[in-house]
């Protein structure tokens, strides 16, 4: 028994190799209510027992933020006029994902290591089966991602890691202004020769705070309340401009 | 200065905010329009969800709609009685309205259908409005005297009532009647109604355009105060970070509008309110016409 612990140990030994320390410069970001946009400093060195292997090590950063289904709708012309038409499912895609590598990714990672990790931005989102007549189902999902690169919410930023003598690696990711709230899943990939050697994750907490929460929480919570407080803004407000422009008159 | 808004969830510049809430509103005060139909499609232009800016486009409205009732009022320009029997035709219409709006929502396509209303009407109501007030300029300027009202079916109606600020002596079911369509119209175009209304009320009712705005302003505090309420307690999409950006703008604009707006022939008046309905129109049309530049579109997951 305790042969076989040491032989899986031993097994599991090369996989645990080059071990990954992670440092980020923030593992929290705030949104407060001048919040515009965020740089993400990601950072790490590469722990190993043994000698430096003579393929050369390539690493790849992801983040991703909370995923949510979305429906995709395609516009077709009828009639003359241009109409919505075909529309699919998209069962999770992420509101942001960045993926940040040292090299191309196509030199840097396999195929086969992308199916199974769902590193590159296509293979992070997921179609539900589009049903039978719509066509070409796959030009849905290349649809979000071609109109999410344009916002900035997706981004392939190749090259963009900096790796020196092979141990400390780092980058910078742009967070845009547009952030939504929670947990994203940050991963760090080691690839030799396009096989991924060792990974490690984290996650970034993105929370609204101050007056921001406060807000967000009394409409979910108080629905009613949160209605009457903005109808008494208005008509504070209405009353308001409408007394200042009188006096203004008379003065 | 950029901000963050809490429901929207996305950052925006505050000075842009300002600046749209004040050209809307002097269009308010000018006109007696809440301004919804031309807010909420700049609104969707910078960004934001097309849910949360329909919701607080109603808060808005309530603002600058009271700002400029209260000058109305100083003027003695509103028609409280014909504003209750319209409100309360608007608000039956308003109850219906979302029901039919939701049969729609449940057959697909209330988009399509919420534009192609928009292009109907906007183009119906403003070719009216732009040929009638030219021939009452074509009309001033030649001498001539304008024709006194007709005496047409509407007078022959039971429940007649005296509604003195606007000089009638009519039955309540036509202003119940158009209320009651308004607020349908209200309910699934997304708007207070008034750009629909103040016309109704000019060329179906016969009231002078003077009280028109103001009344027309009176009742559409109440309609998109429901409509406010509604959309907070149900979808929550009402994000007040964004409401009170747009209305400080827009309680500052309607005072100025409803100043230009009395300086202003009522001819004049009525002309450009026909302009920019027809150029709103003509935007909408011209996007159901064109190819889109990306034919694929993003939307909130959960049936379609």
């Amino acid at each position: 028994m305790l042969r076989l612990l040491l032989l899986l140990c031993l097994a599991a030994l090369p996989l645990r190799a080059e071990e990954v320390v992670l440092g980020l410069s923030a593992d929290e970001v705030a949104i407060t209510a001048t919040f515009d946009g965020s740089e993400l400093l990601v950072f790490g060195a590469v722990k190993r027992e043994a000698p430096i292997a003579d393929e050369p090590l390539e690493v790849i950063v992801t983040i991703a933020g909370p995923s949510v289904p979305l429906t995709v709708r395609r516009k077709e012309k009828k009639l003359g006029i241009w109409v919505n038409t075909d529309a699919v499912d998209v069962k999770e895609a992420p509101s942001f994902y960045a993926v940040a590598t040292t090299g191309p990714l196509k030199e840097v990672l396999a195929q086969i290591e992308d199916l199974r990790h769902r590193i590159s931005i296509p293979k992070a989102i997921r179609l539900v089966g589009a049903s039978p007549h719509v066509k070409s189902p796959q030009s849905f999902s290349e649809a979000v991602i071609r109109i999410r690169k344009k916002n900035r919410s997706y981004q392939l930023l190749e090259g963009a890691v900096a790796l020196d003598q092979q141990t400390l690696f780092r980058t910078s990711i742009q967070l845009p202004s547009n952030l939504t709230e929670g947990d994203y899943a940050t991963r760090i990939f080691l690839t030799r020769r396009g096989y991924v050697v060792s990974q490690f994750e984290t996650t970034i907490d993105v929370r609204k705070v101050g007056v921001e929460r406060w807000l967000f929480n009394l409409s979910r919570q108080q629905p009613m309340i949160y209605g009457l407080m903005s109808l008494a803004i208005a008509i504070a407000a209405g009353w308001g401009a409408a007394a200042a422009f009188q006096m203004l008159r008379r003065g | 200065m950029q901000i963050y808004l809490p429901i929207a969830e996305v950052s925006v510049n505050a000075f842009l905010l300002l600046g749209l809430g004040g050209l809307v509103g002097i269009l308010s005060g000018m006109f007696g329009v809440g301004g919804g139909f031309l807010m909420t499609p700049l609104l969707f232009f910078i960004g934001i969800p097309p849910a949360v800016a329909v919701a607080t486009e109603a808060n808005q409205i309530v603002a600058s709609s009271f700002s400029g009732v209260l000058a109305h009022f100083r003027r003695k320009t509103v028609d409280l009685r014909m504003g209750t029997v319209l409100l309360i035709g608007g608000l039956a219409g308003a109850a219906l309205g979302v029901v039919v709006f939701n049969y729609l929502k449940s057959l697909g396509q209330v988009d399509l259908l919420v534009k192609l209303c928009y292009v109907v009407f906007l183009g119906i109501i403003g070719a009216m409005m732009f040929i009638e007030s030219l021939n009452a300029i074509r009309n001033t300027r030649s001498g001539r005297a304008p024709k006194r009202k007709k005496h047409n079916w509407i007078h022959g109606l039971p429940l007649k009532m005296r509604f003195r600020t606007s000089g009638l002596y009519i039955s309540v079911i036509p202003p119940l009647i158009v209320g009651v369509l308004v607020g349908i119209l209200a309910a699934i175009m997304g708007v207070g109604g008034g750009f629909i209304m103040v016309p109704a009320m000019i060329y179906l009712l016969g009231m002078p355009t003077k009280v028109v705005v103001g009344t027309s302003l009176f009742q559409i505090i109440f309609v998109t105060a429901f409509t406010t309420m509604l959309h907070a307690t149900t979808n929550y999409t009402v994000d007040v970070a964004l409401a009170v950006l747009l209305l400080i703008g827009g309680v500052v604009g309607a005072q100025v509008g409803t100043r230009i707006g009395t300086r202003l022939p009522a001819e004049q008046l009525r002309i450009l309110l026909a302009v920019m309905v027809l150029a709103v129109c003509f935007k909408l049309a011209l996007d159901l016409l064109i190819m889109p530049s990306e034919l694929y579109s993003i939307g909130t997951g959960g049936g379609h």
